[in-house]
């Protein structure tokens, strides 16, 4: 049964990754429509497979790094479809499509790792509110990435007038700024109240309010980064692409605080 | 059931000649009007733009002598000489016909490749001439057709996407940078025709607030009050170049209008909002050092007419596709046809030969005096199904298989073949 779902999440993603290609590259309106229907297949299938891990574990599932990979995954997905339907734009589908695939696949089918693990202090709803938020901000700071970076080729491509087929399938550069930065705000808001959870939940276990982790810095450092991104994106002087070069950069330090912070820095977090 | 075209357009005839036998709206009622009270056909429909004029009809007998008189019809009706016309018009029947309409519909018969403005054109001959009552059934199910064509090669193909005009591809750029220009501001230096061509089309955009600016303000206010907007003085530039998202300039000068310096303050007072500058003019007003500017976009006239040239190349690259929905239509349009003409023919043979049976029974049970009534009563219902038996069947295959309708490509012969020439649809 759970292959099931896996199969039929991959089947969905991949089909949904050809139609915004077809749609991007042949303009047909039909092809795009296809990519979100498969798109919103795939995300019910993929939370049904996430949903017989959870059984497993009793939890959401986190513990591992394939589940949080595919949560990723997942999250992702969920943070793209709200922004296409927010902002009505269907040509950035073929650039995410992929990393959607990416993580699911990597996480999935490089081997699903144990469905025991050793049980582990971190229990409850708290918690689980803290890593999912937490893991729902990253998406949203990786699609607005994926957007700026986007941006930074289409506005290279206008700056110097070599205009191949595919910009006049492009999103307008100004509808590409305004939906990253959707993106890092839902970003913004989720790491906030996915990092005050993490405090309040860390306080009823060892009662007290403040143990140090290098992780806290790292993620405040990321709050500030993105907060300061928000604000001047919106101002004159840093719109188009300095502000999305800083977006980019802010990311990369994303990526180091998932890898350095936490496979040798950190004591608590494992995969976030 | 025919079809018949007789027109001319922009590769048969030159401009002088389209000119004097295009039809107004109210021409082109009287025309069709006449061309059915004269017998010269039963539906007609009159399709007149700048670059066509042609006559669609169906003739009230299957005859292929209706279109000469449809070519007399018309320089009578526009008084040309008749060898005026001689050469400039084509002639198509059925297939060739429904084919022709069918490509003018897609944009594949334009001048310009592609261009979108002839749908409108047939769906607006075709509700015309419906309105008025001059279309039939053939000439309905022919039109709705043309412009389901239509419409599916706008949507599936290329053909007419991409800007084919220097201004046109000028705006599309900017609406790349600044998505809709609707809540946009444009500003537009020099008022040639060719800052009209840019303005118009920014129009036709949505641009929201516009502004002219001329050497000569007379022709600034001209430009201006023709598409509502403002004229700006000359040369005050630091106020003129605060607001707008995209700047038109095509000025003649022989010193760059807008040098570098002028555009660094520029975009200094603007705080770097994003400007998209097209620069036609020759020499160019634009000074080239300005491009490196942040969130500066400028293109001139070469890049514009090289985006244009890349563009119709595109276009062109897609044509095979949109012949590829055209024929299918055309396809789809004739086996329409053929099947009604086919079951019209299946029940012409049906009371043909429920005729032949009377007579037949007249003629040979008269004589046999020694048959009760009741057994010849019983041998005409005898021969009435056999009959009946051998002909619903194909009827009703006719209509139901379409395959079988595709497959039976002359339905003229068949009905050569079983009905005299008297029993003729």
């Amino acid at each position: 049964m759970p292959r099931l779902f896996l199969l039929l999440t991959l089947l969905t993603y991949a089909l949904s990754l050809a139609s915004y290609l077809r749609f991007l590259y042949a303009g047909k309106a039909l092809a795009g429509r296809l990519g979100t229907v498969f798109l919103g297949l795939g995300l019910v299938a993929h939370y049904f497979a996430l949903l017989e891990r959870s059984r497993g574990l009793h939890t959401v599932p986190y513990h591992d790094l394939y589940g949080s990979l595919s949560l990723f995954g997942w999250l992702l997905a969920l943070t793209y479809l709200g922004l296409e339907f927010y902002h009505r734009q269907r040509s950035v589908g073929a650039f995410v499509l992929p990393f959607i695939l990416l993580f699911f696949l990597s996480a999935h089918l490089a081997g699903a790792g144990s469905d025991r693990l050793p049980p582990t202090q971190a229990h409850g709803v708290v918690f689980a509110f803290h890593v999912t938020l937490s893991i729902l901000a990253y998406a949203a700071f990786a699609l607005s990435c994926v957007l700026s970076a986007i941006f930074l080729l289409e506005n290279r491509l206008l700056r110097n007038r070599h205009l191949g087929d595919v910009v006049w399938r492009l999103p307008a550069l100004d509808l590409l700024e305004r939906m990253s930065q959707s993106s890092v705000l839902i970003g913004l808001i989720s790491i906030a109240i996915g990092t005050v959870l993490g405090f309040i939940w860390v306080d009823r276990l060892t009662g007290q309010y403040w143990y140090y982790d290098p992780k806290y810095a790292v993620t405040l450092l990321v709050l500030l980064l993105y907060a300061v991104y928000f604000q001047l994106s919106r101002t004159s002087n840093w719109r188009g692409a300095r502000a999305s070069r800083l977006n980019i950069f802010n990311f990369i330090v994303v990526i180091l605080s998932f890898t350095v912070v936490n496979l040798y820095l950190s004591h608590s977090h494992r995969y976030f | 059931m025919e079809i018949v075209l007789v027109g001319l357009n922009h590769r048969t005839a030159p401009l002088d000649v389209r000119e004097r036998v295009s039809f107004t709206l109210e021409q082109a009622r009287r025309a069709a009007d006449e061309l059915r009270s004269r017998g010269l056909l039963e539906e007609s429909l009159v399709l007149s733009t700048c670059n066509r004029s042609e006559l669609y009809g169906v003739p009230p007998e299957t005859s292929h002598e209706c279109a000469p008189g449809l070519s007399s019809f018309l320089s009578e009706f526009h008084s040309v000489r008749p060898d005026v016309l001689n050469g400039l018009l084509y002639q198509h029947y059925d297939r060739s016909a429904v084919r022709h309409l069918f490509r003018v519909s897609a944009g594949l018969d334009s001048q310009l490749l592609g261009e979108a403005e002839i749908l409108g054109q047939v769906r607006e001959a075709y509700r015309f001439a419906h309105e008025q009552g001059a279309t039939g059934p053939v000439l309905n199910r022919l039109f709705q057709g043309a412009l389901e064509t239509g419409k599916r090669v706008r949507s599936e193909t290329e053909l007419g996407t991409r800007p084919m005009s220097v201004a046109a591809a000028g705006v599309k750029l900017a609406e790349r940078v600044f998505g809709k220009l609707a809540d946009r501001t444009a500003l537009v230096l020099g008022a040639g025709t060719i800052s009209e061509q840019v303005v118009s089309t920014l129009r036709d955009r949505g641009v929201a607030h516009l502004f002219v600016m001329n050497r000569s303000r007379d022709r600034a206010e001209v430009l201006a009050q023709q598409f509502g907007g403002s004229v700006l003085d000359w040369g005050n530039w630091e106020n003129a170049l605060l607001t707008p998202d995209v700047v038109v300039c095509s000025i003649s000068a022989e010193e760059p209008i807008l040098p570098r310096k002028v555009l660094e303050q520029a975009m200094a007072a603007r705080s770097n909002r994003a400007l998209f500058l097209m620069d036609l003019g020759v020499p160019r007003n634009v000074e080239p050092a300005a491009a490196d500017l942040y969130n500066l976009y400028i293109y001139n006239i070469d890049d514009l007419t090289e985006i244009v040239e890349q563009n119709r190349h595109a276009r062109e690259s897609e044509v095979p596709r949109a012949e590829a929905i055209v024929d299918e239509h055309v396809g789809k349009f004739l086996s329409w046809q053929a099947s009604v003409e086919l079951v019209g023919l299946v029940d012409a043979l049906r009371s043909r030969i429920r005729e032949e049976r009377a007579a037949f029974i007249r003629a040979r049970l008269d004589g046999m005096t020694l048959l009760h009534p009741g057994e010849r009563e019983r041998m005409e219902t005898l021969m009435d199904e056999l009959l009946e038996k051998l002909l619903v069947e194909p009827a009703e295959r006719l209509r139901g298989e379409k395959e079988l309708r595709r497959k039976i490509q002359n339905v003229e012969a068949l009905r050569d073949l079983f009905l005299a020439k008297k029993d003729k649809l």
